[in-house]
C-alpha cells in the first residue's frame, strides 16, 4: 500500500511539472508578437533600430516572467515536492 | 607606441595576474573536488566548508568562491586597462576602457536622464559582474548566477537604491509615493514594491538555470544516442561519444554566450528603470526650491 501511495505522489509531481511546461504558450505567443511588431517598426524606420531592438528586449525580457515562474513551478515540483510529499505522508502514517 | 619601461611591463604582468590567476585556481578547484560523474547530474553549489555558528554556521560554497574569482577577474581586467592612461588616448587597452565606460554612460543617460550620472559605476559593476559570473561556464566552472542568492544580493542593492531614491523627496513623498493614483490602492503598491527584487532575482536566475539544466540534458542525450549508435563498434570505439563532440559546444554557444550577456544587460536595464521611475523628480525640485526659499527668508529675517 505504502508502495503505492508514494508511486502515486511521484508521478502526479512528474505530471504536474508536465503541465507547468505547458505554460511555455503564453510566453511564446506573447515574445512572438512583440518580436513581429518590432521587426515591422524596423521595417518602417530603420533609422530607429537600436531604439526599438532594446525595447524589445527590454519587452520580451517582461514577457518571459510568466514563462520563468513556471519553470520555478516545474523544478519544485521535480526536486522538492516528491520528498516533502513523501515525509507528509510518513508522518500522517506515524513512521 | 612609445617604448615602455621594463617596470610597467612587470605591472602589467601583475595585473595581468590578478584576471588570470584566480580562473586558473577556479579551474583547479574545480578539477580537483570534483567527483567523476555520469549521466544527468544536476545539482547545486558544492559545499566546502562548514562552520559553526549561529543561524546554522557558516556555509563556503563553490558560488562565494566563484564570485570572488569574478571579482577578481574584473579587478585585474580594469586595473590593466587603465593601467598608464593619457589625456589623450594612444593606446588599445585605453581605447577598450573608455569604449566601455561611454556606452554604460550613454545607457544610463539614455534611459535615467543626466542626474543618475552618479549611478554610472554601479550600473557598470553590476553588469560586468554578471556577465563575468555568467561566462564562467565556458572555462567549465559552475557560474555563481547559477545560486539564486548572489543575483538576490543583487537585486536586494538595487531595492536599497530604489528606495534611497523614493526617499530623496522626503518623509512625507516617501509615504505619498505609495499612495498614488489612489489612496486605498497602497497595499498593491506595497506588494508590487517587493515583488520587484523577487521578479529581477527570479528572472535572471531561471534563465542561468534553464541554460544549465538543457546543457546538462543535451550532454546525457548525446552521450546515449552515441552509446546506441555506435555501441555496436568493436573495442574503444565503442566507448566514443561521437554526438557529443562539437553539439553540446554549439548549443552552449547560445545558452552561455549569448543568454549570459543577454542577462546582464536585462537586469542592469531593469535596474536602471526600476530606480529612475522610483524617484520623482518634479517633487524633488519643488521641495529643494521651498526649501531655498525658507533658507533665504530666514537668513533675510537673521539679518535685520
Amino acid at each position: 500500500m505504502l508502495e503505492i501511495s508514494i508511486a502515486i505522489i511521484l508521478s502526479c509531481c512528474a505530471l504536474g511539472a508536465a503541465i507547468a511546461a505547458l505554460t511555455g504558450i503564453g510566453p511564446a505567443l506573447g515574445e512572438g508578437g512583440a518580436v513581429a511588431k518590432s521587426c515591422e517598426a524596423v521595417g518602417r524606420q530603420p533609422e530607429a533600430k537600436s531604439a526599438v531592438t532594446s525595447t524589445m528586449i527590454i519587452g520580451c525580457a517582461l514577457a518571459e516572467t510568466t514563462g520563468i515562474y513556471a519553470l520555478f513551478v516545474a523544478i519544485l515540483l521535480i526536486f522538492v515536492a516528491p520528498g516533502s510529499f513523501v515525509n507528509i505522508l510518513m508522518n500522517a502514517l506515524g513512521r | 607606441m612609445t617604448k615602455r619601461k621594463p617596470g610597467f611591463i612587470i605591472v602589467d604582468i601583475l595585473y595581468l595576474s590578478i584576471a588570470i590567476l584566480p580562473l586558473l585556481f577556479g579551474m583547479a578547484l574545480k578539477i580537483f573536488t570534483n567527483p567523476a560523474e555520469s549521466g544527468i547530474s544536476i545539482h547545486g553549489a558544492r559545499i566546502f566548508f562548514k562552520a559553526p555558528f549561529i543561524l546554522g554556521g557558516i556555509v563556503i560554497t563553490e558560488t562565494q568562491i566563484n564570485s570572488l574569482v569574478a571579482m577578481l577577474f574584473i579587478l585585474g581586467m580594469a586595473l590593466f586597462l587603465t593601467h598608464g592612461i593619457s589625456k589623450i588616448p594612444n593606446t588599445k587597452r585605453q581605447f577598450i576602457a573608455e569604449w566601455a565606460v561611454s556606452k554604460v554612460e550613454g545607457l544610463v543617460g539614455e534611459n535615467m536622464g543626466q542626474s543618475f550620472m552618479n549611478l554610472v559605476p554601479f550600473i557598470m559593476a553590476i553588469l560586468s559582474l554578471s556577465a563575468v559570473s555568467s561566462l564562467l561556464t565556458l572555462i567549465g566552472i559552475y557560474p555563481p548566477t547559477c545560486d539564486v542568492n548572489t543575483i538576490a544580493g543583487w537585486a536586494l542593492t538595487v531595492i536599497l537604491f530604489i528606495e534611497y531614491y523614493r526617499f530623496k523627496c522626503g518623509p512625507w513623498g516617501f509615504i505619498k509615493s505609495f499612495l498614488e493614483p489612489l489612496p486605498p490602492l497602497a497595499p498593491l503598491n506595497l506588494i508590487g514594491e517587493v515583488a520587484t527584487p523577487f521578479a529581477m532575482t527570479l528572472r535572471h536566475f531561471g534563465n542561468v538555470l534553464s541554460g544549465s539544466i538543457i546543457g546538462a540534458l543535451i550532454a546525457a542525450f548525446t552521450a546515449y544516442v552515441s552509446k546506441t549508435v555506435f555501441g555496436a563498434l568493436p573495442g574503444i570505439l565503442s566507448e566514443i561519444p561521437f554526438f557529443q563532440i562539437g553539439i553540446p559546444a554549439f548549443l552552449s554557444l547560445y545558452f552561455d554566450l549569448f543568454s549570459g550577456c543577454l542577462q546582464a544587460f536585462i537586469f542592469s536595464m531593469l535596474a536602471m528603470l526600476n530606480i529612475s521611475s522610483a524617484f520623482d523628480a518634479d517633487g524633488f525640485e519643488k521641495r529643494r526650491a521651498k526649501r531655498e526659499a525658507k533658507l533665504k527668508l530666514a537668513a533675510s529675517q537673521n539679518s535685520k
